[in-house]
């Protein structure tokens, strides 16, 4: 006897083991890289990078630094980054990366193994209940229990990070799922998912108003956040910026939207933005926000928040708008999209008696600091530095702290994508593993993890990385001997009481370097700054250069916790200065 | 449930009536979106609609008009959101079933089978010293019912919680019948 069967080979879906399913699933989304670590739920998983090379595998040496490369892979792409760890500890692991991802609205897929269904619940053996423990901070997370749900959630989870406001998404993959078997077709046609249509074009009429409050309005401010870079609407806002003649500020995140050495550019905003960027912003009468959500960090009081301003907020989450003030004009849409639409109705206009005063607060109140002759480092002058050695190709991430507020001060940024740091979370340790996805994103780059000594002690494990893929990522450390910001803060407003912030036990980092197989340098006198960030530059490799800064140096201008933007602390108050804040500066 | 404390304006209490994919752990989402963000709920009830896929929940909450309004975009952006409603009092047809276990001693028990009565409620189990009454109705009968009865002596009492359809022919689109 002999079997018929009627349908031709090429329909009829093949059987597949559900690991086989993920790596072809992954592949059809074009993932290059995985950020992994790996536990014996993946064992059918990861045999699949021993012999294939579509997708390569980066062993990672903290799971929670696989969750940062991945970010840091998306934000230097624009494409999805993805990670891959093992159940219980491997999934809990990546929390803090998840959080980070989901606060600042980057598109990650998270894979992790799982106990098999049949234990889930039981308290296996590495079995942690990953999805519901990161339900609120994944933008959707999904537990795997039908072998027919693996390659369609697949589908839909890279649909969902990537689209809308990106965010991370995480897929629990149970054991069996992985063992299991089931018919696999190369899926066809756009994902459909009934209760996820995000709105990415903006309502004609809403855009109208814009256009309209645009010309009508004397002193315009245009306030750009990181859903400028997710849109790709740089462009966009520079014709918008031009042909409206509007002064530009931005967000931590926005670093990078606006070219920061065009005229109508006015830095960062916010508790440690430039002066003339919250002056500005305090005066305008018009503040037009895209793909920014008026945070804490930005606002400072919100009461006395562009009090004379009425307000357009440019956004593609419903739920950012309004959240925190009042909008006039509510916009709901794509960046690009909406802004495309409201150029086509702005005509050019000048606003000179608005940019003299902008320049007046430029010219009196300027980022500053001071540096001796003979003296320390100042933190900002190595920046500076390296901001010109590097040049504007550069891509640069940071850590958080004092450094990170430095750099998003003096560095010179032209181009989106090109600056990268942990905003919303403020995840100290996230600046390297970062910097090492961007490195593989944008392989023709120069790579800078801008760093200071208490972050980076949180995952310099990974140098072991750099070194094993040959990573070329620099590593320049602002070392001041302790925890800065928060030394700050004791220094500000707890009397120079210095509780638990001194890290005078570090490694010489030159030596660590050398111990991991890469090269590092350490320099202490301002006459070496500039040679030894041309050496780091110039040599091959992964690189740590180790800074000594004066550790005295504090991050100005601040506004105090609570404060008004308009109340904020220009100079150093240790030091006698006359004028120390922006309410004293005359009306016009 | 947490309490927020960043009250800009008068409390109000909503009714919300949430459309979501009837799957494991979608209910978990949402009571999750409401303790993180530290929203009450003061009462929660789910059941399958007419289409098995698609769960109904009918949620009351309490907040200013802003924290009112992001929560209703906070139940829309959740990805097995199908379509979030705000039930109106006026145009909506809204009902809570009550159980009441009442005290009712025999010199008492005709005196409580009278407000039975009055109230078109139904007595649903007897002993000898009390009753379980069964009640459906909405909020002001409920509670009308329940100070009368309270005299008496309530040793237990458990709630639907309340559910509501929009009066009229207009109902909620994308569902199969």
């Amino acid at each position: 006897m002999t079997a018929k069967s009627s349908t031709p080979t090429n329909l009829r879906s093949k059987t597949l083991s559900g690991a086989e399913i993920i790596y072809r699933c992954l592949g059809l989304e074009g993932v290059e890289f995985i950020f992994g670590h790996p536990g014996a739920v993946l064992l059918t998983l990861l045999d699949l990078f021993l012999e294939r090379s579509k997708i390569k595998h980066v062993l990672t040496r903290h799971e929670q630094c696989a969750a940062h490369m991945a970010e840091g892979y998306a934000r230097a792409s624009g494409g999805v980054g993805v990670c891959l760890t093992t159940s219980g500890p491997g999934a809990t692991n990546l929390i803090t990366g998840i959080t980070d991802a989901y606060m600042d609205s980057i598109p990650i897929v998270c894979l992790t193994g799982q106990v098999s269904t049949s234990v889930v619940g039981n308290d296996a053996f590495q079995e942690a209940d990953i999805v519901g423990m990161t339900r609120t901070v994944t933008k959707h997370n999904y537990l795997i229990k039908n072998m027919a749900d693996l390659a369609p959630s697949i589908r839909e989870a890279f649909h969902i990070a990537r689209t809308g406001r990106p965010g991370p998404v995480l897929i629990d993959l149970p054991k069996d799922i992985l063992l299991g078997e089931a018919p696999f077709q190369v899926p066809e046609g756009e994902v459909d998912i009934r209760g996820y249509k995000p709105r990415t074009k903006g309502h004609p009429r809403q855009i109208k108003r814009v256009a309209e409050a645009i010309k009508e309005a004397k002193k315009p401010v245009l306030y750009v956040g990181g859903g400028v870079i997710h849109a790709d609407a740089s462009k966009e806002v520079e014709k918008l910026a031009t042909a409206a003649d509007i002064p530009v500020t931005w967000t931590l995140l926005g670093a990078g939207a606006f070219p920061s050495e065009n005229k109508l550019s006015l830095g960062m905003l916010g508790m440690h933005g430039t002066a003339y960027a919250n002056m500005a912003v305090d005066e305008c009468d018009l503040l037009i926000a895209v793909g920014a959500r008026f945070d804490d960090r930005v606002t400072g009081k919100v009461s006395e928040f562009a009090t004379k301003a009425k307000i357009i907020h440019i956004d593609i989450d419903p739920t950012a708008i309004g959240k925190n003030l009042p909008v006039e004009i509510p916009v709901v849409g794509d960046a690009k999209q909406v802004l495309r639409e409201i150029n086509k109705l702005v005509k050019r206009q000048k606003r000179t008696l608005w940019h003299k005063r902008v320049d007046r607060f430029k010219e009196d109140f300027p980022l500053t600091f001071e540096a001796a002759e003979g003296g320390p480092i100042k933190p900002q002058e190595a920046i500076l530095t390296l901001s010109e050695e590097a040049g504007g190709d550069a891509i640069f991430t940071t850590e958080v702290g004092q450094h990170q507020m430095w750099a998003a001060q003096y560095l010179q940024v032209s181009f989106p994508r090109h600056f990268i740091s942990s905003g919303g979370l403020g995840t100290m340790g996230f600046g390297f593993p970062a910097a090492i996805g961007a490195s593989l994103a944008r392989p023709d780059k120069l790579v800078i993890d801008i760093a200071g000594d208490g972050s980076f002690q949180m995952v310099l494990q990974e140098m072991a990385t750099t070194v094993q893929y040959g990573i070329p990522v620099k590593v320049f450390i602002l070392n001041n001997y302790g925890l800065g910001m928060v030394r700050q803060w004791q220094d500000l407003f707890m009397d120079r009481r210095f509780s638990e912030v001194g890290l005078e036990v570090g490694p010489d980092y030159v030596q660590l370097a050398a111990a991991y197989g890469a090269k590092g340098l350490h320099i202490e006198d301002r006459c070496d700054l500039r040679p030894a960030i041309q050496e780091m530059i110039k040599t091959p490799g992964p690189f740590i250069l180790d800074v000594k800064v004066d550790p005295d140096e504090l991050v100005f201008p601040m506004v105090p916790a609570g404060g008004a933007n308009r109340d904020m602390i220009l100079n150093d108050p240790r030091k006698k200065k006359p004028k120390g804040r922006l309410s004293a500066l005359p009306d016009n | 449930m947490p309490n927020n404390d960043q009250n800009n304006g008068d409390e109000e209490i909503h009714t919300f009536a949430v459309l979501v994919e009837n799957k494991f752990g979608v209910l978990a989402k949402v009571a999750s979106l409401f303790s993180a963000r530290g929203y009450n709920i003061d009462s929660l009830c789910v059941g399958v609609t007419q289409d098995p896929s698609v769960s109904r929940i009918t949620l009351v909450t309490s907040g200013d008009i802003n924290i009112l309004e992001q929560i209703r975009k906070q139940l829309s952006k959740l990805i097995d959101t199908i379509k979030v409603l705000e039930l109106d009092d006026k145009e909506t047809a809204e009902r809570e079933l009550v159980l009441i276990k009442v005290s009712a001693p025999k010199d008492k028990r005709s005196e409580v089978l009278q407000i039975v009565e009055i109230f078109r409620a139904r007595t649903i189990d007897i002993s000898n010293d009390a009753l379980i009454i069964e009640v459906t109705g909405d909020e002001g009968k409920i509670g009308a019912m329940l100070e009368l009865l309270r005299p008496y002596g309530i040793k237990e009492i458990a709630r639907t919680g309340k559910v509501g359809l929009s009066r009229g022919a207009k109902t909620l689109k994308g569902l199969k019948n």
